[in-house]
């Protein structure tokens, strides 16, 4: 049929037109990059930008990744408090069901701090 | 190339003729992004320019850029002493073409009031080819927005072809300025011959 196909035409258009705006500056930049602004690379300017000052060492270097630990240790006092002081606060009134819960929570903690304990990851090295 | 009377004629008519040149200047002019890079308290009126006070924006200039490869302009604010001499050149260097340099201050031109010190540098264009400088203990943010315009006025005005045409076109000028080194005594070479010009003062 002429009328669908002039319809899709007109997106077709627009999709061209679409790709030609975003495509047309980085051109033109191009075309102007290479007609009239010479490239001038240079030692400095390729090199790494580190505040003017010339970057030593290389960046690939080890980072301790024990720390991690040191992180899960702290999470575990962390949350426990957050949770503690609404059980202090509500626990004359809490069903059984809730209080077991509660303790299920905190032994899990405890079991985590003991391993690292075990493992000895307490220990400052 | 068109004459400048038509080009009156035809703006008076509300027809505006332009060049490639022209056009590519004032765009050039208009968004000259800074440098964020301070050294003392020049650098205090430098941010106040750029505050909604004195709105440095207005000349497409607010931008500041914290790594040389997105600026195009460097003001130099403050003290440079030889210590961050080297470093200051070799900033400039990492910055793309094309760019200029603004020197803030009494320090940045000449040293200033440390002028007389073993360790202050006796003004940035003994390294940098300085385009704009401005005087002032530190100069006022409005100071600084005239160097802006001035050195908007010279970017409108700089040749695309020819002979006369800035540095960033010209592929036989290299890009690079020679960084200096600390000697044992001073920096070496204590300047740049290529870009230091001082006058002649014949007593």
């Amino acid at each position: 049929m002429p009328t669908a196909t002039s319809s899709y035409l007109v997106l077709l258009l627009l999709a061209g037109a679409a790709v030609g705006f975003a495509a047309a500056p980085l051109a033109a930049a191009w075309a102007w990059a290479k007609f009239f602004s010479p490239n001038k690379p240079g030692q400095d300017k390729n090199a790494i930008y580190e505040c003017g000052l010339e970057s030593k060492g290389d960046a690939w270097i080890h980072f301790r990744s024990e720390y991690y630990l040191y992180g899960i240790i702290f999470l575990v006092f962390d949350v426990e408090t957050i949770f503690l002081l609404p059980f202090a606060v509500a626990f004359t009134g809490l069903p059984v069901g809730a209080f077991m819960a509660m303790i299920v929570f905190l032994l899990l903690l405890v079991e985590g701090l003991v391993w690292a304990w075990r493992k000895g990851f307490l220990t400052w090295n | 190339m068109i004459e400048e009377g038509l080009k009156s004629e035809l703006q008076k008519q509300g027809v505006y003729v332009t060049t490639l040149e022209d056009l590519y200047n004032w765009g050039r002019a208009n968004s000259v992004w800074p440098l964020t890079f301070g050294l003392a308290c020049c650098a205090i009126e430098m941010m106040a320019a750029s505050m909604a006070r004195f709105d440095l924006a207005r000349f497409g200039a607010e931008v500041f850029r914290p790594s040389p490869r997105q600026a195009d302009l460097m003001i130099v604010a403050g003290t440079v002493t030889k210590k961050m001499a080297p470093l200051v050149v070799r900033i400039y260097n990492q910055m793309p073409e094309p760019k200029y340099v603004i020197a803030m201050g009494a320090c940045a031109i000449s040293g200033g009031p440390f002028k007389q010190g073993y360790n202050v540098l006796k003004g940035m264009d003994r390294y940098l080819p300085v385009d704009v400088m401005i005087p002032g203990c530190p100069p006022r943010p409005e100071a600084l927005i005239h160097a802006i315009m001035t050195l908007q006025e010279k970017i409108k005005n700089q040749k695309l072809t020819g002979p006369d045409r800035p540095r960033h076109l010209n592929a036989d000028i290299p890009g690079d300025f020679p960084v200096p080194v600390y000697g044992p005594h001073d920096l070496e070479p204590s300047k740049n011959p290529g870009v230091w010009h001082p006058p002649l003062i014949k007593r």
